[in-house]
């Protein structure tokens, strides 16, 4: 096989390296900056130009880095690797390994729709396809992105109007700088607590261009930007930190939002419904154009997504993983 | 449906009361008279007679959304609502239909002299003209189980705002037995005839759980002690020869129990009592255990066998009318004796017995008498301040539930099962176990007591300690400890560990515990010996 599932990842022999590894390799190949991508211990890292300052940032900056741009082949071994866009996130990847002519694609997170902000998803040609199913089922389908910058500002308004300050609960990499973007600056200044200010600067400082953002700091209150709205993690939420706000709406904005039953577990006042992975339809859609015949799911909706892509005629299987996609869970404890 | 639809939306938006109230406060105000009806009849839980089957709902969702009827029964339980299932399934509309609320209802209740055929048209197109929410709204009417985040409280709060009417009075007006087709606006709310319907009940008085020491209450004698029996709340309505038993959930509940058809005879019209069904020993004079009882809940019609084997009583705690006048703003002390004589007078063989006061002169004294509540088929004491009227609903100051500790017992998670609704993504539904040598014997389930971050923390752990899946159960690593509480423990055959329980939830998490230390079987069945 070109490429294996491991304990320690995903593995691709001729290569001797692995994706997205979650146990210590020699080689490890990263699709991009997110924690359960991303993590510390591995002999020597690959990732996009666009991805290393973060995974810098978030591991150390004496980890051993190598960098390419994408759609740049790399003989390593007996495989051909290259990285193609896969519009989750600034600087996230794809995978493509060709071996003796069998090519393999693992996706790692991806969405399909153009952000503004992420290179855009671009579909590879593939025999094999590795797709997460975070949202494979068809009660996810994200609303056009133009609706939710609307809903977003109106709410944001709608605070100021009623002299509450606005309080969106994001993550920090990709989603709040996608967040940002949508704001519109004229409403009022953008404070940011430290975990998501930290990864701006990061991605500022490799050339994205970000809104004006303030960070909350100690001095900053609720009578310092009374037309203020707050980008926190979404562990912030609920915490002493907020205080200083004095009267707040919450939000939380995630693909999770889409369900009644999450937005009023969240307890927070506005669910916006805004993922960096992709909807049932946008799964669907990768899928088809790669024109895969054979596809391993991982995580989400393995079992449900298999099924459904196998009486659609591809040859799917389901793969354990250990990365948690956007997870409630994960959010809440990577967030601080 | 527009108003009805953002109602729903404003009301599902926030979390905080205030915002709820004046929301639905001006919405009541604003609406046309029959929606203002209906409103209230669905947040009261009444709901239109389902005209179609969920099994067909699923089927049409399904085909119109262009999946296979696994995948949309495979949605449901993440979902953990079918309604909303269905509307997030279903692809975008391509038309818009505006009609009101009560319109909607009507076509809706027209569909039941339809065939399937003219069923399925009309749904598809309903679909296919709403926007998602109020295709969600549309749906939840067809279904019914609605739940809004509002309860009656709210409801009635909203409404004395929205018309100037005293709220206590309008929570009397919204109970009984009525429905849109039975009342109007001016029926229901602004000018009832109070004599149009007789099985009306009062609303209950509900007490808060006792949180301060009994003795910053004052002086012990300016409050009533009784036992809180463990049976059913109800309320008896003997009016012009007829009579009505309501369970506090304002479910009529007459015709389950036959045995009260003769305090007709004996009593004045005019009477309603305030009182707890009891399952009975008459013999023994004592109740008999819940369980028993609980054999009488579920029936409809009573064979006769279960009349002789379970018979009911009335105990009574108060009384709210008597020869038709309303004594709710009486003093508890009058009411009560006025109680007392009139049972007093009745035959002995009557099913009704006053609930005995607990005397005690002092609090100390009270406390002992609590203490043995369980032996006698008590679940802790009562108090009510003699002075204080009769209140509707649940308020605090005047009636204290005194309750007895609950048992506990240390027990193992077993299995793991995700939750509905709000928390259809968490894993919330447990099963326990306790030791029996060195094998773990479920012995219930339990769903409630853990905080929501607690709830988020077992989740990622379950997902990561999963050993074996049968269906949307999980079989987990035996290693978390949790302390369960539960009111009662009876015998059962059909629980592998012999045992079932009353009331279990969870009281805390043990992490402190380790996995040997649980309790065991042998522990379980000495509770059994004890209380069962």
């Amino acid at each position: 096989m070109v490429l294996e599932f491991t304990p320690s990842g995903i593995y691709c022999p001729a290569a001797d390296a692995y994706i997205d590894p979650w146990r210590p390799v020699p080689r490890a190949l990263i699709t991009h900056g997110h924690s359960d991508h991303a993590r510390p211990g591995m002999g020597a890292y690959m990732a996009t130009k666009a991805a290393a300052p973060v995974i810098h940032h978030r591991l150390g900056g004496d980890i051993r880095m190598e960098t390419t741009d994408y759609g740049v082949t790399h003989r390593i071994g007996d495989a051909d690797i290259s990285f193609h866009p896969a519009g989750h996130v600034p600087g996230s990847a794809q995978i493509r390994v060709e071996v003796d002519g069998e090519v393999w694609v693992a996706s790692g997170d991806y969405k399909v729709i153009d952000d503004g902000l992420s290179e855009p998803f671009e579909p590879v040609k593939c025999h094999t396809f590795i797709t997460e199913s975070t949202f494979g089922l068809p009660i996810y389908d994200w609303p056009d992105q133009d609706v939710l910058a609307r809903d977003l500002n109106d709410w944001w308004r709608g605070c100021v109007a009623e002299g509450k300050r606005a309080v969106l609960g994001v993550y920090a990499l990709g989603k709040a700088q996608r967040i940002l973007r949508l704001l519109d600056p004229s409403i009022g200044p953008i404070l940011t607590h430290g975990a998501v200010e930290a990864t701006n600067s990061v991605l500022r400082a490799q050339g994205l261009a970000l809104p004006d953002t303030v960070q909350v700091v100690d001095g900053i209150d609720a009578k310092s930007h009374p037309d203020a709205i707050v980008l926190a993690p979404p562990s912030a939420l609920g915490t002493p930190w907020m205080k200083r706000f004095g009267a707040v709406s919450t939000g939380f904005a995630s693909g999770w939002m889409r369900l009644r039953g999450v937005r009023r577990r969240r307890a927070a006042d506005r669910g916006f419904v805004v993922s960096d992975h992709a909807d049932w339809k946008g799964l669907n859609w990768a899928i088809e154009q790669t024109g895969a015949e054979r596809v391993f799911v991982t995580h989400g909706y393995t079992a449900q997504f298999s099924q459904w892509l196998r009486e659609q005629g591809y040859d799917a299987g389901i793969v354990q993983t250990e990365f948690g996609g956007e997870d409630l869970d994960e959010a809440e404890e990577n967030a601080a | 449906m527009k108003d009805f639809a953002a109602l729903f939306t404003a009301l599902d938006q926030t979390t905080k009361t205030s915002v709820k109230t004046a929301a639905l406060t001006e919405y009541l105000a604003a609406a046309r008279e029959e929606d203002r009806v209906w409103t209230i009849a669905l947040l009261s839980g009444r709901r239109p007679r389902r005209a179609i089957t969920t099994t067909k709902l699923r089927e049409w969702a399904a085909e119109r959304a262009g999946i296979p009827l696994w995948l949309f029964e495979a949605c449901y339980p993440v979902v953990g609502d079918l309604s909303e299932t269905i509307a997030l399934v279903l692809p975008e509309p391509e038309t818009r239909i505006e009609r009101s609320l009560s319109d909607w209802i009507a076509t809706l209740r027209a569909l039941d002299k339809a065939d399937e055929a003219e069923r399925k048209e009309t749904i598809l197109a309903a679909w296919n003209g709403l926007p998602p929410t109020e295709r969600f709204v549309f749906n939840k009417l067809i279904t019914g189980g609605w739940r809004m985040g509002v309860s009656q409280k709210l409801m009635t709060r909203a409404l004395a705002k929205a018309t100037g009417i005293d709220d206590a009075e309008l929570t009397h007006r919204l109970m009984g037995d009525w429905t849109p087709d039975s009342v109007s606006w001016d029926s229901l709310i602004e000018a009832p005839d109070p004599t149009a319907d007789l099985s009306r009940p009062y609303p209950f008085y509900l007490a808060y759980q006792l949180e301060q020491e009994p003795h910053e209450l004052g002086p012990v004698n300016d409050w009533l002690a009784e036992r809180k029996w463990d049976g059913i709340r109800g309320q008896l309505i003997l009016r012009e020869g007829e009579r009505y038993l309501w369970s506090r959930g304002e479910d009529l509940m007459t015709d389950r129990f036959p045995e009260f058809a003769q305090l007709v005879d004996f009593l004045p019209s005019g009477t309603v009592i305030d009182g707890e069904v009891l399952a009975y020993d008459h013999a023994a004079d004592a109740p008999l255990s819940f369980n028993k009882l609980q054999a009488r809940i579920g029936r409809k019609t009573v064979p006769k066998k279960l009349l002789t084997e379970a018979p009911v009583i009335l105990m009574a705690y108060d009384l709210l009318e008597w020869h038709g006048a309303d004594l709710r703003q009486a003093p508890l002390a009058e009411r009560r004796a006025t109680l007392e004589s009139a049972i007093e007078a009745l035959p002995p063989e009557l099913p009704i017995r006053i609930s005995p006061r607990v005397e005690a002169k002092d609090w100390d004294g009270l406390a002992q008498a609590r203490a043995i509540s369980r032996d006698i088929g008590a679940e802790g004491l009562m108090l009510k301040r003699l002075n204080a009227p009769y209140l509707a609903g649940r308020k605090k100051g005047d009636w204290w539930k005194w309750k007895v500790d609950p048992l506990t017992i240390d027990a193992v998670m077993i299995y793991a099962q995700a939750g509905s609704g709000r928390r259809a993504t968490l894993y919330t539904d447990f099963t326990f176990a306790v030791w029996n040598g060195n094998d773990l014997v479920p012995f219930t389930k339990a769903y409630s007591g853990l905080t929501d971050a607690e709830f988020r923390q077992i989740t990622a752990w379950v997902r990561k300690n999963t050993t074996d899946r049968f269906g949307p159960v999980r079989a987990v690593t035996p290693h978390h400890v949790f302390e369960i509480a539960f009111e009662g423990i009876q015998p059962s055959p059909r629980h592998k560990s012999g045992v079932a329980l009353r009331f279990p939830r969870i009281a805390r998490w043990r992490k402190d515990k380790p996995l040997q230390e649980a309790n065991t079987l042998d522990d379980l069945n000495q509770m059994l010996e004890i209380y069962g």
